[in-house]
């Protein structure tokens, strides 16, 4: 499998009054195309870090050290303008909450249409026929009408889908989705994990799927990143992670999982 | 739509008429007896009578206030007889200093009060969001620091004391300003810009201040937003991002104190229409209380309550098209 996404050593330090901290420290994955990486841990152990350093979205303050080569090109240390180009174009994400993701001024029309001609020439028309095909394939039912709709005339699950069809307008090689389903229901959950899986089998797009719910990621990722507190604490094929866990992190996340014959303490 | 507008006019009516009984209330019942006061020093308590009965103060004080009212809306007679003069709607009275219609007073000083607050507001919109977004963008530099220190400096300089300063600088010691003078555009547009700019600086300044740090903070906030991080995660150029995902949203919450501040001024500005001899309505409210002057006093409270209720009205229109989360049902 030729790899799409190449993280080798990745460090990301970030500077606080007691001196420079590094919230991802020597991380390295790959990700194949038409292929599911899941990084999982808690908060706060560096996995979104993680991901917006691949988009170049590091917060402002940020130093990274080490590579990230997407179909063999350097990202690290490109400019702005150059990386501008990537994104969206051949790598785009998805975001924990879609309603504060999403602009409440405009239309998810035009906030998907803005998209594409930002990285195609085409008219409006065009673009308008792009958008309501993109609407169209992630289920939202009567997508000409609801793409002048706003996002707060949308449930939580229908915004989601929306930014998934934002996110793969540009058909990208890459998709990053960093806890979609987080704030979602359960049974939301499940639709989107699907959808998520269906497109990506009919496109080919490889996906990093961070996580800190691991039942999603054993349903999704074939390889697991487990990280904790910046490190990568394993890394492997997804079932041996979960059947042989090595590490006593791996292990203690996946003994959290309350069980259904659990003994319950109050 | 027109439901919700014609609701809002009534409660704007409601509004008025309680704000009508209350000023009324205060200024002829609270205040000194304007009859002794026309009266003068030489005075016998047949005359106070005899003016308080033309003055139709003799009468109980609803009655006083129904024909205010139905004078306003109907318009009214005063005196009887040889000396009855019709008061045309809406008649806000005469004043007791110059007997001169309050009505026809307002119509002559409105475009004055008018003039200064349009051209000040354009300033101060101006020069306030432009700082305020250059400091929001900027934020931590320099630019930043010393803009925002001035912009508290310049909020916490009263206002006459920044008219009197310019006006003593630019008109008496470096003579770069006349002095100002009520001449209308038409007859000389140079002296009549030259007559507005002080009061135009000496207002914008406190505002324009108050806007720039009001921008910043807007600004910075909506930059934070998650959907700013979506708009980069998508390749837009940073000029579309900040034009369309980020100046809306800041901007729109300006729009609502704009209103507000701007209505207030068709008030009048009292401070500085008074220290630069301007006659608008704020000149005209500062005088009219000096010498009790009731039925004008009155007037300008009615004025000002009208503009700072209607700007109301008008701003949470305007709201319903600027932010598509608000929509009347």
């Amino acid at each position: 499998m030729s790899e799409l996404l190449v993280v080798e050593d990745l460090t990301v330090t970030f500077p606080t009054t007691r001196g420079p901290v590094d919230v991802v420290k020597d991380v390295s994955f790959t990700v194949g195309r038409n292929e599911t990486v899941g990084i999982v841990g808690e908060s706060g152990s560096g996995k979104s870090m993680t991901s917006l350093a691949v988009m170049g979205l590091l917060p402002p303050g940020a130093t990274t050290k080490g590579s990230i080569r997407l179909d063999g090109v350097e990202l690290l240390g490109r400019p702005d303008r150059e990386l501008r180009r990537v994104r969206g174009e051949q790598a785009s994400m998805i975001f924990q909450d879609p309603l504060s993701s999403l602009n409440p001024y405009y239309t998810v029309g035009l906030q998907i249409e803005e998209m594409y001609r930002a990285h195609r020439r085409c008219s409006r028309k065009e673009a308008r026929r792009v958008v309501v095909e993109a609407l169209t394939q992630v289920g939202i039912p009567e997508p000409e009408r609801r793409a002048g709709y706003y996002p707060h005339q949308f449930s939580g699950g229908q915004r989601q889908r929306v930014m998934i069809a934002m996110a793969l307008v540009c058909s990208p090689a890459l998709l990053i989705a960093d806890e979609p389903t987080t704030a979602l229901d359960v049974t939301v959950q499940a639709q989107i994990l699907t959808l998520l899986a269906g497109l990506q089998r009919d496109s080919g797009t490889g996906m990093v799927f961070v996580t800190h719910d691991l039942a999603v990621i054993s349903s999704i990722a074939t390889r697991v990143l487990v990280m904790c507190r910046g490190e990568q604490v394993e890394y492997g094929e997804a079932e041996q992670v979960f059947a042989a866990p090595r590490h006593d992190y791996t292990r203690m996340l996946l003994e959290s999982i309350p069980r259904i014959d659990d003994e319950v303490v109050l | 739509m027109a439901r919700y507008v014609a609701g809002r006019l009534a409660g704007l009516v409601v509004l008025l008429l309680l704000v009508c009984v209350f000023t009324y209330l205060i200024f002829f019942k609270l205040s000194p007896d304007p009859a002794l006061m026309i009266c003068g020093k030489t005075c016998t308590p047949d005359r106070v009578a005899q003016i308080r009965a033309s003055l139709g103060l003799d009468r109980p004080f609803l009655t006083q206030l129904g024909d205010y009212l139905s004078g306003l809306v109907a318009g009214r007679d005063y005196g009887s007889g040889p000396n009855l003069v019709h008061c045309p709607a809406p008649c806000l009275g005469y004043s007791f200093q110059s007997s001169q219609s309050v009505t026809q007073m307002i119509v002559d000083r409105l475009p004055v009060s008018a003039t200064v607050a349009v051209g000040a507001a354009v300033l101060w919109l101006i020069v306030g969001i432009a700082a305020g977004l250059l400091s929001a963008v900027k934020e931590g530099s320099w630019w930043d620091r010393a803009a925002m220190g001035l912009a508290l400096g310049g909020a916490s300089i009263p206002n006459y004391v920044l008219a009197l300063t310019l006006q003593y600088v630019l008109v008496v010691k470096l003579q770069i300003l006349p002095f100002p003078s009520a001449v209308p555009f038409s007859e000389d547009p140079l002296l009549w810009f030259q007559s507005y700019l002080m009061p135009w600086l000496v207002l914008a300044t406190g505002y324009a201040c108050l806007y720039a740090r009001l921008t910043r903070a807007n600004v910075i906030d909506t930059l934070a937003q998650n959907f700013m991080r979506t708009a980069r995660s998508k390749g837009l150029s940073p000029a579309l991002t900040m034009r369309r995902h980020a100046l809306r949203p800041a901007l729109t919450p300006i729009v609502t104190i704009f209103g507000m501040d701007f209505a207030a001024l068709l008030g009048g500005a009292l401070i500085t229409e008074t220290v630069f001899g301007l006659n608008g309505i704020g000149k005209m409210a500062a005088d009219s209380i000096a010498k009790n002057d009731q039925p004008v006093i009155m007037a300008v409270t009615l004025l000002a309550a009208f503009f700072v209720m209607a700007g109301n009205v008008v701003v949470d229109l305007l709201y319903t098209g600027l932010d598509p989360r608000v929509r009347v049902s």
